[in-house]
Parts: C-alpha cells; structure tokens; sequence
C-alpha cells in the first residue's frame, strides 16, 4: 500500500508537529486525499455495502471543490430551492468538471422532485 | 381503579369525589404514574410493532428496476420509496429475502448457526415492510440474542453528551476529560446558544484529547454550521443528519433523500465520519405518521440509510423515545430498530440517550436489554454530565449513573465501554483540561479565564456550582473562532506553544491517522492507540457460546475494580483504625456462683482484630453500654471470650453457661447480640438483636438491662430490632464476610474462655 497522503499531496507523515511549529502545516495538508476515499471504497464494496462504496466516490469527487460551493449544492438540493431545469444544469457543469457521480445525484433529484413536487 | 393524571401533569386521587382506598393512592404516588400511558391509536401512528394501514410486504421486479415495493407502484413512489427502490436494495437477492416465510427469516436471526453475513447478505434484498414484519416476531430474549450477533462491530462501545447550560469553555474541557477517561470513545456536545458553537467545538476538542488518545468528537448543530466546524478539522464526526419515514416530514425537516445524500458525501469528502439519525415517535409528534406503525416508518429510515450509503444510524426512538415508550410494546420496537440497522449491515447507535420515564426501574428496563446484548454504542449520549446541564434534555442515563452502569457491567460481566478513573486522576485530568482550554483561549486571543474559574470548573460537579460567569466572553471568544478562520492547526500550536504538547501531539496524531480514512468505514472507533476497530478490522464474530466477544482478562479486571470494592485486608486495616489498649486478657474464665453475675461472651477476634461494630459504635463502647444496663437492675456482667466459635448462639449458651445466674448475653465482634439462658438449645435464645448496623447505643443498654430482669427471674418485655426500608444487606454483608473471616482467623477449637479486663468499660 502506497503512503497516504493528504490533499494538498503532502505525505501524512510529514504532518508532524514540528511541522506545525515550523508554520508549515495548513488546513489543505488535513483534508483527505480521494484516492484514500477510492480505497475505501474498494474496502466497503467488498464488505457487503456497494451504497457506502458508492458514496465514498462521490465524496472523492467532492474533495475537489471547495467548502462554500459544497455547502452550495447542498442548499440547491433543499426542498423547494431549486426548479428541475437549475438541477440538472448544475448536473451538467459538475458532470463537466468530472464529478459524473454528483451530476447523476442531481439529475436524479431533478427528475423525482419534479415528480413530487418537491421543486421550487 | 386507577387515577388519571390532570392536564396539567398533577397527579389526581380523586374522581367524581371517589377517593381511592390507601393502598391505591399509595401507588399512585409513585414515580412511575408520573409518566403519560397513550392507548394504542394507529390513526395517529400511535402503534408500535404493526397497524393495520402498514403496507403487505412486496417487491415487483422488472427490467432490472423494482417496479412496485411494499404494495406501491413505481408511478406513485413517494421520494423516500424512490429513494431505496433505486438505491437501497440488491435485487439479486430480493427473490430469495422476500420469499422467505416471516417466521423462517426470524429464526436465521437469532439461531447462532446462521452467520451474520448470511443475514446481511438476505437483509439487503428485504423491502421495509418485510424487515418490519420479520422484526415484529421476536420476542425481547430474542432481540437480545440476534443483537449480540448481528451488530456490526465485536467490541461494544459507547458515546456521552458533554454539554452544559453556560456553554462554559472551562467546565466543558473538563467534562470532556472526564467523559474520556471514563472510557467513551464518542463525545457529543451541542449548545443552548447557537453562536457558542465554535467555542464548545474547541472546548471539547481539547478537554478529550486531554482524557484519552482518539476519542470522537462531534458537535450537533444546524447542518451546515456542523459541517464547516467539521471542515476546519474542530470536530471529527457528525450524527444529527436526520431522516424521516414519510415525505411530508421528510420535507417539513427540509431536506429530501437526495440532499441527505448529498451531505453524507460531503462529509466524507472533508474526511469526516458521519451517521444519520432517525428512530420512533418523530412522525407521530409532527402529527405525520399517516397511520403506520412506528416499526415501519423506521423501517424506511433504515433501509434509506443504507441507501444513501451512510455507514451507520442512530435510532431508538431518540427524541421520540417517550413517544415509543408510552405505547404498548414500545420498548421492543425501540430494540427492533437498532436490530434492523445491524441487519442493513450499518452501525448502530443505539438510543438510550432520551429521558423517557420518571421511574428508575422503567428507564433501567428500557436500556439495559441493550447494554447486556452488546452494541456498536450503547447509548448515543450517555449524559456523563448532570441533567440540568445536558442540552439535548436529560439522558436515559446521567451523571448520576455512572457508578450504577460501573456496576452493572460487573454485575453482568459485560462491556459496557465504561471504567473506573481513580479519583485523584479525575482531578488531575479536569485541572489539566481546564487549564489548557484557558491557555488556549488566551493564546489565540479568545478570552481570559480567571484562576478561581479554573478552580470551580475543576471542582463542579455541574454549571451550577461555577457561581457567576461571563457568558457573553463565550459569545465573543465564539464569534472569533468563526469569523477569524480558526482551524485545528491553530488549536495545535497555541497548546504547543502554552507547554501543552502532549496535548497538541496528541491532536496531530489522530488527525494524522483520519487522513488514512480507515475510520470512514462501518462502526469505525478508535482505540487508545489509534488502531481502527471497525466492521473491517474488528467483524463480529460471533456464532453461540464460546464466540463473539469477550472482554480480556485485562479488560475483566478493570470492569471489576470498581473503586467500591473492599477486600478482607482493607477491613482489617480499618479495624486496626480503631484499635484501644482496652479488654486485655486476664487469664481463664471460672464459673460464677453469684445469682446476679450475667457473663457477656464476646467473639474470637474482639479485643484482637476487631474493634468496631457495623452501627459504627466501637467494641468497647458497646461493652460499657451493656455492662451499665446490667448495673442498672442490680447485676455484674464481666466479659469473657470464647475462642472456639464464631456462631453467636453458641457463645451465648456458653456465656450463660458460665455465669451465676444462668443468663448470658453473646456479642460478635460486628455487634450482633442476643440474651441466652444456660438451660436452652444453642440456637433457642430469649432476646436478639440481628440487624446489627441499626442497633443504637440505647438498645444495647436495653439489652444490658433486660438481662438482667431474666437473671432476677421477670418477664421483661423483648428488646425489638430496628427495622429498616434500606437495603441494609446489599450494605453490609460484604463487610459481615471480611469481619467473620477476621472472626474465624483466631479460632482455636478446644482453648478455654479467657477473662477480658472490664479496665475502661465503665
């Protein structure tokens, strides 16, 4: 198993607290790496839980946005925030940035929310 | 005839004028009548195990989809159906689950020869109406048994709320240090005042990495506060992402399915642990539960956990426990819950951790099926601290409980996740937790705690004993985590740089060791040196007796050593305590010839290791009140031991035996004492005295007395024991075997009776 490293690409071994001391530690450096969510994953699916795998992945593609924009497409997501069409144009631009997994979540959204009324 | 309450809550003995017989009002006025007892009412969802609006179990499959579930067709699904139809289940396997009979599926649960794999293989393609069904057969002892099998991780663990009415940093550092010490490897914290948050987040931080290495640490708050607390690395879990079993409340909670999903991912991104929170009664009080049972709206919560992939659900009613318990058969449906989540192959935290009876009996029936059966957590909030410091309302268990649940574990030898912290150390701890979180706050700028705050949080059994504070410096020190972008590093260099590194190497190992991820997984908790114990690394086991978990010999050993436990040496190190220059022996006993000489006969160890009576009256104190009760009516007792025996009966026939006039009185060491007569059988005797912790020094004078009056031949009237509503033999029986050890220790079969001095009785 390859060394596991932190977001930023630092290896978590060097997160030290020397390096703390040393300024050299930032929030990037303590944030997770997707390919440690990949693994995970793999971990999951092969103990009996395919939809903890699956949301592992998604959550690997999450760490490539940032914090406000996360917290943004989960208020979209709210009953009653967003009509189908501003959905599934969000489902686009994720699935253009390689987030195919939050686009489908999405687009999916669009489609029952529509259905139930759950749309603004 | 029983009496109802008023609107009020009062309690009311009389109805039209009748009032009820004292028996009856008697038991009304206890506490458990002080509970609300609804009628089942499945209209309103007032129904446990099963209504009869609960849909027949079925799944349509067709092309791949699941066309119709639990009698709703594919056009009709509502967003949750929609939910687990696409996501939540494994079609492979829904022909084989749902073609099992109820009764057949129930069996696998709790027969030790079915592996839990096989369960959660089946499990996984069981509509919600079938798990609900399936559930509903089994009894409580079979709840137990297929939750002992079934829960995801083998080590049992536990959580505590750590929280308190000011928010105070100091106090909530050192709960923290407490609650980890204790042994929770999950600290939930929340905040009256929503703006304190951060600071609570930092407090709590600090005070567990203080108690012990990887404890859990979440804050409950509005949603995305928890998760930017999360994000900047403050907290390391979150549990408060709610899920409803039908629509309308769903949305009333504003959310949907799919945003839940969303932010089940989004905490997993920011590598954080996450479990949502469902459980009975929260429908029912939204006035939302369309008619069904709370087993299958809970039905459907679960099977959207799985489905949205959280790895793991806290349920158990949670804030609708009382809802659950006031139903007939609520408390099973409450276990059910948990069961059906170990089922989904999810971790479970178990509830418990509402308040949901005024009776000590009723909230112990309801938890500890649970704790004897062994949990993912036990409680999710166990409230460590007090109840009217606990923001999430008062737990099923409190501050209050701790030794009882110390007990309980070793009553039971079991697990409960919980240990004893030697005293000093609880001290120690909560000062140094205290002190870090001043210096912390100070460090960053954040406030300045006085020396005497430190001290009273040190000292508070809970916010009320810290006399006035400044809660607006909370506010504000909260306002300046938030706004200034605080993040764990920070809180990592000013404990390093105020000489807490310990602390702050502590912080940055577990930080180091979330980026691993291996705690995203299934029941994931930490040990106390970082290792994972998950459903990855640590898979229950077990499969019938002689399986499964067990505590170690170490961990036996630690759940034994309550800080309660006395052994013979301790006792007879207390004795010595009390030890006189008194009652020295004076050679061999003789035969009295006066009619008025009553002998006092004393056991083997008095005068040598045992000094002190379980009244807590000493030996000799005890001596001199018989021997002045005796001289009251004219006679002269002189005290005589015998070291042949221990049983009373025959110290006192041997006594009277000896004595001139025929009367003895027999007195062991603890202070069991009784009147003997020289003509009646050892075990016959004329007055006794054996609930010896309540005997006063005035009795022991009446018993003087009154032996004397048999010794001139009268009738007096008995010297009557004390009686209690104590339980005064679970408080003194362990004592009465280390005395009577001490007792049996100087018995010498065949040594004569010896003279004590009566030099200071009188």
């Amino acid at each position: 198993m390859t060394a596991v490293r932190a977001l930023s690409g630092r290896a978590v071994d060097e997160l030290t607290l020397e390096a703390v001391r040393r300024g050299e530690v930032s929030l990037a450096d303590l944030r997770i790496h997707p390919e440690t969510l990949e693994r995970q994953a793999e971990v999951a699916a092969g103990h009996a839980n395919p939809q903890l795998a699956e949301n592992l992945r998604r959550a690997a593609e999450l760490t490539r946005l940032p914090d406000d924009e996360v917290l943004a497409i989960y208020e979209a997501l709210r009953p009653g925030r967003s009509t189908p069409g501003q959905l599934t144009a969000m489902a686009g631009e994720l699935a253009g940035r390689g987030l195919p997994r939050c686009a489908a979540l999405l687009t999916e959204a669009a489609e029952v929310y529509a259905r139930r009324g759950l749309s603004a | 005839m029983t009496s109802p309450m008023n609107a009020d809550g009062d309690r009311v003995t009389s109805v039209d004028g009748y009032r009820p017989v004292g028996r009856v009002r008697f038991m009304d006025a206890q506490r458990v009548n002080l509970d609300g007892f609804a009628r089942e009412e499945p209209g309103l969802g007032l129904v446990a195990l099963r209504s009869p609006a609960d849909p027949e179990p079925g799944l349509v499959i067709s092309g791949g989809r699941v066309t119709e579930m639990d009698g709703v067709p594919e056009a009709s699904f509502d967003a949750i159906d929609a939910y687990i139809a696409r996501h939540g289940l494994d079609l492979q396997v829904a022909g084989e689950a749902m073609g099992l009979t109820e009764v057949e599926f129930a069996r696998r649960l709790v027969s030790p020869d079915v592996p839990r794999a096989e369960i959660v293989r089946l499990s996984a393609g069981a509509s919600p109406a079938k798990l609900a069904r399936v559930l509903a057969l089994l009894r409580p002892a079979e709840l137990g048994q297929a939750m002992t099998k079934l829960r995801a991780r083998r080590t049992p663990s536990n959580q505590a709320h750590v929280t308190n009415r000011l928010d105070d940093p100091l106090l909530l550092a050192a709960d923290a240090a407490t609650a980890a010490a204790f042994g929770f490897r999950e600290i939930e914290t929340t905040v009256p005042v929503l703006a304190d948050a951060p600071s609570n987040a930092v407090a709590c931080l600090i005070g567990a990495a203080v108690g012990a290495q990887g404890v859990l640490f979440q804050c409950s708050v509005e949603e995305a506060l928890e998760l930017e607390l999360g994000m900047r690395g403050l907290t390391s879990y979150a549990e408060t992402v709610s899920l409803y079993g039908t629509e309308q409340v769903f949305v009333d909670g504003d959310d949907t399915p799919w945003s839940k999903a969303f932010l089940t991912s989004a905490y997993a991104s920011r590598g954080m642990k996450m479990r949502v929170s469902s459980g009975a009664g929260a429908e029912v009080l939204m006035a939302g539960a369309e008619g069904r049972s709370m087993l299958y709206l809970e039905a459907r919560c679960v099977a959207l956990a799985r489905a949205i992939g959280a790895q793991g659900v806290q349920n158990g009613g949670i804030d609708g426990a009382s809802v659950a318990a006031s139903v007939p058969r609520g408390l099973r449906e409450l276990m059910a819950e948990n069961l059906m989540v170990m089922m989904r192959n999810l971790e479970s935290c178990s509830g418990n951790d509402a308040l949901m009876s005024e009776s000590d009996m009723r909230r112990t029936s309801r938890t500890l099926p649970i704790v004897l059966a062994g949990s993912d957590f036990m409680f999710s909030g166990f409230g460590s601290i007090q109840r009217y410091d606990n923001m999430f309302g008062p737990s099923n268990f409190n501050a209050e409980d701790i030794d009882d649940f110390l007990a309980m574990q070793r009553d039971w030898g079991i697990d409960g996740g919980l240990r004893t912290v030697p005293v000093e150390r609880i001290e120690a701890l909560r000062r140094d937790a205290a002190q870090a979180c001043r210096a912390v706050y100070r460090h960053l700028g954040l406030a300045d705690f006085t020396d005497d705050h430190v001290e009273r949080a040190v000292d508070a059994a809970g916010s009320k004993d810290l006399g006035d504070t400044d809660t607006l410096a909370v506010v504000s020190a909260a306002h300046a985590i938030r706004e200034g972008g605080l993040t764990v590093v920070d809180v990592v260099a000013a404990l390093d740089e105020s000489g807490y590194e310990a602390e702050a190497e502590r912080i940055m190992d577990m930080t180091r060791a979330r980026l691993a991820g291996d705690y995203l997984q299934t029941s994931a908790i930490f040990d106390e040196e970082l290792g994972v114990l998950s459903l990855v690394t640590d898979p229950n086991d077990y499969a019938g007796p002689g399986t499964g978990y067990e505590p170690s010999a170490q961990r036996l050993r630690e759940i034994d050593a309550i800080r309660q436990e006395r052994g013979v040496e301790d006792l007879r190190e207390q004795q010595a305590r009390f030890a006189v220059p008194l009652l020295a022996a004076a050679g061999p006993a003789a035969p009295g010839q006066d009619p008025r000489d009553v002998v006092i006969g004393v056991s083997p160890a008095v005068g040598r290791d045992v000094w002190r009576c379980l009244s807590g009256l000493t030996v000799p104190d005890v001596l001199a009140e018989l021997l002045a009760g005796l001289e009251e009516e004219g006679c002269a007792g002189r005290v005589v031991r015998f070291s042949d025996t221990v049983d009373l009966g025959r110290i006192g026939l041997a006594a009277a035996r000896l004595a001139g006039s025929g009367i003895g009185i027999g007195l062991q060491g603890k202070g069991t004492a009784l009147i003997h007569r020289r003509d009646l059988a050892p075990l016959a005797n004329l007055e006794l005295y054996s609930v010896a912790p309540s005997v006063t020094a005035a009795l022991y004078r009446l018993l003087g007395a009154n032996a004397a009056r048999h010794a001139k031949g009268g009738t007096p009237d008995p010297a009557r024991n004390p009686y209690s509503d104590e339980a005064i033999e679970a408080r003194y029986h362990t004592t009465v075997i280390a005395l009577m050890a001490l007792e049996r220790a100087w018995v010498k079969p065949g040594l004569p009776a010896e003279e004590l001095s009566l030099e200071g009785l009188r």
